[in-house]
Parts: C-alpha cells; sequence; structure tokens
C-alpha cells in the first residue's frame, strides 16, 4: 500500500469543480431583474463616490432669488430648493449620506449580530436562552420607536443616529444567525468534525461560517432598505443628520412646507429613496433565489 | 498477547436522557437509551452490533465517539482510561473515527472532497500540504480517482461515491478502530456490496479493528467476527457470529433471526416472529426487558433482572433460561 503518512503521491493538478459562490454567480446572471438591481445599485453608488465630479453647481450654495423652482428651469434641470440650492446636485450629493447612513449601521449590525447569533446558536444549551432573551428584550420595541428613542436619547448627529440604527438591526440579524447556525451545528457534518478532535474555532471557521454567512447576508442586505428609510426618517424628524447637509430624507423634511405650490419638486428626494430602496429588494430577491440551491 | 488488554474495553456504559418539562425544565422522567452496556472489541476484529431503532445502537456510537457525553461507565483503550490524562480524549479520537449512515449530511455541502478529507490531519497539526496529499492517496484508495473527484462537491457525487468519501475522511487520521454507524444502510444492494467488500479489504491492508452498527442481520453476518445483540439499551446477547446465528439463546435473538427471509419459499413463515413494539424506554418494564414481548416469559421473568450469563465460550445471553438455579422452569439444571 502507498505510504499515507509521509505522502509519496504526486501533487497532480485535478478538476475542479465551480465552487458554490461561482455557482450563485452564474444563477445569478441569468435574473434579468435582479442583475437591473444590481446596476442601479452600482450605479448610485459611483454617484456618490464621484458627486463632486458629478453635480452641475455647490449643493451648499444658495440664491434667495431663486427659491423654489420648479424642474426644467433653465440651468436648474431639477429645480431648486426652499434656499435657492440646485436640486440636482443636492440629489447627487445626497446620495452620499443617505446611502453611508443605509449601510454603515446594517453593515456594524451585521458584525455584531452574526456574532452574537452563532455564539448562541453554536453553544446552545443556557448560553443560547440568556444571548436570545436579551436580544428579544430589544425585539420587544417597534423598530421606529427604539430608533427614535435611543437617538433622542443620545442627542441629533450622524454618530448617534449610527449608532441607534445599529442596535435596532442587531436583533433580527442576531435571530436569523442563531437559527442558521443552530441549524447546521447539529448536521453530521459538524459531528464529524467534533468527532475528528477539532476545537470549536477550527469547526466554525470551516464548517458553520462557510454555511452561515451567506443566508445572514443577503438578510442584512434586505435591511439595508429598512435603514436608509428609518435613517431618513430620523433625519426628518431633526435626529439624524443636520442642515444644510444635503441628505434625502432632510430634504424631505425641510422642502415639506412648499408640498401645495412645488408638489413635484418635494416628491424628488422621497423618489430617490423610492429607487434606491426598491433597487436593493430587488437585488436581495434575486441573490436569495440564486443561493437556494438544491443539489 | 494473552495479557495484552482488549483494544476497546467498554464497562457498565449509560446515557440516560432527561426530559424536562414545565415552566422550571426539571426532570420529570428520564429516557433510559443506553443503560449499563458493556463489552470489549480485540484487535483486528469486527464486533457487529445488531437490534432494532431505538435500541440504542447508534447513542452507544455515539457515546463512544464522545459526541455525548455519558451519563457513566468507562472507555479504556489498550487498558487506559480514556478521556484521563493517559489517554486524553483529542488523542482518543485520532485512534477512534466513524463513519455516519446518511453519507450527504455528513460532509460540509461548501467543501470540496479533498478539503474535507484534509481537514482532520490538518486540526492534528498535520502541514496542510502533507494533508491534502494523503487526502489524494486516500481517495485512490477507496476508488475515487483524485484527478477527477478531489476537486468535486458532495452533490456532485452519487450515495456510494459519498460514502466512499466519508470512508477517506475517517481514515485521514490513520485510525485504528472505525465505527461505522449503519454506513452502508442507506445505499442500495450493489452498491452496498461494492462498499462492505471496500471495508474487508482496508481492514486487511490497514489492520483495522471494526465496530459495525446495522439492522441488517445479513450485512451483519457477512462482516462480523463477533455479534453483540441490543435490546432497549441493554445487551441481550453477545458471542461469535457463527455460533450467536445458529444456536442463539436469547429469545430475542431468536426472534430476530426468525424475521430473516427464509431463500427457501416452501419453508418461509407466514406469522410474525415478534409482535408488537418495543416497550418505551422512558419505563422500561421491570425484570427482564424482553419479557412483555417473549413467548417463554414466566412469573419470575418480571421480577428478576437477568445478568449476562456465559452459555459457551465467549458466548454470552441475558436471559434466565440460561441462568441455572434462576427459577424460570427451562433454566438449566431445573427440575423438568
Amino acid at each position: 500500500m502507498q505510504d499515507v503518512s509521509t505522502g509519496q503521491v504526486v501533487l497532480e493538478p485535478i478538476q475542479r469543480s465551480p465552487g458554490y459562490w461561482a455557482t450563485v454567480w452564474t444563477r445569478f446572471k441569468r435574473d434579468p431583474v435582479a442583475v437591473g438591481a444590481g446596476l442601479v445599485v452600482i450605479a448610485l453608488v459611483l454617484m456618490a463616490i464621484f458627486a463632486p465630479y458629478i453635480a452641475p453647481q455647490d449643493p451648499y450654495k444658495g440664491m434667495a432669488l431663486r427659491r423654489l423652482r420648479p424642474p426644467g428651469t433653465e440651468g436648474y434641470p431639477l429645480g431648486t430648493d426652499e434656499l435657492g440650492r440646485d436640486m440636482l446636485s443636492r440629489l447627487i450629493y445626497g446620495a452620499r449620506l443617505s446611502l453611508f447612513m443605509g449601510v454603515t449601521p446594517v453593515l456594524m449590525a451585521l458584525v455584531a449580530g452574526a456574532a452574537i447569533g452563532i455564539t448562541a446558536g453554536y453553544t446552545g444549551g443556557w448560553v443560547n436562552t440568556l444571548l436570545m432573551r436579551i436580544v428579544d428584550i430589544f425585539f420587544a420595541f417597534p423598530s421606529v420607536l427604539l430608533a427614535i428613542a435611543l437617538s433622542g436619547a443620545l442627542g441629533a448627529g450622524i454618530a448617534n443616529g449610527l449608532i441607534s440604527l445599529t442596535v435596532v438591526f442587531i436583533p433580527p440579524i442576531a435571530r436569523v444567525a442563531e437559527s442558521v447556525t443552530t441549524s447546521v451545528r447539529t448536521r453530521d457534518y459538524v459531528e464529524a468534525a467534533r468527532a475528528s478532535g477539532a476545537g470549536s474555532l477550527a469547526i466554525i471557521r470551516k464548517h458553520v461560517l462557510g454555511n452561515v454567512l451567506g443566508p445572514i447576508f443577503v438578510y442584512a442586505m434586505s435591511l439595508i432598505a429598512v435603514c436608509m428609510i428609518l435613517a431618513s426618517g430620523l433625519s426628518f424628524l431633526g435626529l439624524g443628520v443636520k442642515p444644510p447637509e444635503p441628505e434625502w430624507g432632510l430634504m424631505l423634511n425641510t422642502l415639506r412646507t412648499a408640498i401645495y405650490t412645488q408638489p413635484l419638486l418635494c416628491a424628488l428626494p422621497g423618489l430617490m429613496i423610492f429607487i434606491t430602496s426598491i433597487a436593493f429588494n430587488l437585488l436581495t430577491d434575486g441573490l436569495r433565489s440564486a443561493m437556494d440551491l438544491k443539489a | 498477547m494473552a495479557n495484552q488488554p482488549p483494544l476497546l474495553e467498554i464497562a457498565n456504559l449509560t446515557k440516560h436522557f432527561p426530559l424536562k418539562s414545565g415552566l422550571l425544565n426539571r426532570a420529570t422522567s428520564v429516557v433510559r437509551a443506553v443503560d449499563g452496556v458493556s463489552f470489549s472489541v480485540a484487535e483486528g476484529e469486527t464486533l457487529g452490533i445488531v437490534g432494532e431503532s431505538g435500541c440504542g445502537k447508534s447513542t452507544t456510537a455515539r457515546l463512544l465517539m464522545h459526541l455525548i457525553e455519558p451519563t457513566s461507565g468507562t472507555i479504556r483503550f489498550r487498558g487506559q482510561t480514556v478521556g484521563t490524562s493517559e489517554m486524553p480524549l483529542k488523542e482518543f479520537r485520532r485512534q477512534v473515527q466513524m463513519v455516519f449512515q446518511d453519507s450527504y449530511a455528513s460532509l460540509n455541502p461548501r467543501l470540496t472532497v479533498e478539503d474535507s478529507v484534509s481537514f482532520s490531519p490538518t486540526v492534528h497539526g498535520i502541514s496542510r500540504d502533507v494533508a491534502v496529499r494523503r487526502a489524494r492517496s486516500l481517495l485512490d484508495r477507496v476508488g475515487l480517482e483524485p484527478k477527477r473527484f478531489a476537486g468535486r462537491y458532495p452533490h456532485e457525487l452519487s450515495g456510494g461515491q459519498r460514502q466512499r468519501v466519508n470512508i477517506a475522511r475517517a481514515l485521514a487520521l490513520e485510525p485504528r478502530i472505525l465505527i461505522l454507524d449503519e454506513a452502508v444502510s442507506a445505499l442500495d444492494k450493489s452498491v452496498e456490496a461494492q462498499v462492505l467488500n471496500l471495508l474487508l479489504d482496508l481492514k486487511q491492508e490497514m489492520g483495522l479493528t471494526y465496530l459495525f452498527i446495522s439492522h441488517d442481520l445479513e450485512v451483519v453476518r457477512f462482516m462480523s467476527d463477533r455479534v453483540l445483540v441490543m435490546y432497549l439499551g441493554k445487551v441481550a446477547e453477545t458471542g461469535p457470529t457463527e455460533a450467536l446465528y445458529t444456536d442463539s439463546r436469547h429469545p430475542y435473538t431468536t426472534a430476530l433471526l426468525g424475521s430473516l427471509l427464509s431463500m427457501d419459499p416452501d419453508n418461509r413463515r407466514t406469522e410474525a416472529p415478534l409482535a408488537g413494539d418495543p416497550p418505551n424506554p422512558i419505563n422500561p418494564p421491570p425484570g427482564c426487558r424482553f419479557h412483555t414481548r417473549c413467548a417463554f416469559a414466566e412469573p419470575v421473568c418480571s421480577s428478576t433482572e437477568p445478568k449476562l450469563a456465559s452459555v459457551s465460550t465467549g458466548h454470552e445471553a441475558a436471559c434466565l433460561m440460561s441462568i441455572v438455579g434462576s427459577g424460570h422452569s427451562k433454566a438449566p439444571g431445573a427440575a423438568a
């Protein structure tokens, strides 16, 4: 027999099957709606990054004489706001803060929630009970109220808004992470890994994360749209971003006085929020169905 | 040789699962899944473990691997108690590996075959490169050409191929003992035969010792040197395969063997050899656990619990009919 311990076998190249993510990508590409949504998201991100090069005017510079011009005005393709600032430029710049406020809390909550959920799910027993009951306490509050209460208590400002939104999104992500991990933990391949003498960390790294992070990540992505809307809500209430920063939720708030005179103008920031959240939701749906591989 | 301790020695292994209920999670009753099981396995032999579903076969396997903690009992490997400093659990797991029944569930769907097999050596400090080489050579040995199969994912393999991968993974640590928990039960008959032959070849080449758990009596007879019959968490009978199959002493074993279909159509029995289901292990019957279904049960059977008693060399049965002076009318030495 061959000496397996010293490995006298030549390591020759082998045929490799496309991995899980390669298969998911192939399936994703076949879904036109998801690809379209993905392109919209990419466009929005690019718009945010390159705002200074795209925006035709300074988003902070107002002109008292040209206030509340309707879309289509000469030199102001989308009109001007209540301080005479160029709407188009402000909407473009607004993508920066709005996306930031939508994505960052979810990412932070993803890290914290996944850590809590995977720990609870993998450990089981009283650790699971303790962690998940604490999570349940936060779950008891409606998310909007919790966000308002937290940022109200912490005070207005971007940082406090981010913190309160993160706290709001940790419980649902932890819950999903816990349930996915619990189902993976009892699979035979985890048992087999334990039987081979592997420690918990090695098992989590090699066997649990790969099976658990995908679903958690997709769920977290579906929360980005919710988070953006909540962040806009906070700004609207004067709790998140403060004027004169361009942010879609805040713009919606400051323009509301003009809703009877310039309804189309007032709807523009809302339209941007709508497009962004729909794009994220469709992208998430596409990813989810692409990942739903039943071999 | 005579003074050498057996390779694996299990003494009084017990697992009680508490059933919790109510607000305070108080244990209201216990399931006696495995109740004082003792046996030993000699180097190089195959011990078959048979019994109905729920008799504690798989629980015994999981207890051996310490995948669940035993309520009590000791496991000795070459005379050294497992879980103590003389035989730490991690070292024991290097020596004893297990193949599970569900070939699909026991492979991580996100890992290639090669990664699955090479994982356990890396856990024990073997470099990735050596582990991969070892994985490929083992895949080759179990009949899966590495060039074609090493880079595949479990869903791209058939059931038989997956079980070959599971065997390769179990062998990756170069264990002395392989626990095969219904390892071939889910395969169709022709594939099952191929895998069984592979197991026999591997055993001979590598000098392995097998614990072969199955509900399939024919397969156990084909594979095993000795057989252990379990009923409701206890050992009913144990002995050399041929002695046990031809001269069973416990009525339960006899009934199990009677459930085998005869090859002769004229000789097939029409009535079921054993009526009813096994009693609930939450409240096992007092005395002999089998007396509720036993054709030879007498009043003494419901009060006295039979211990394993030797009936011939290496052949033991836990039945009052085999114990001298037990009070059963068919006991040896009793007045006829």
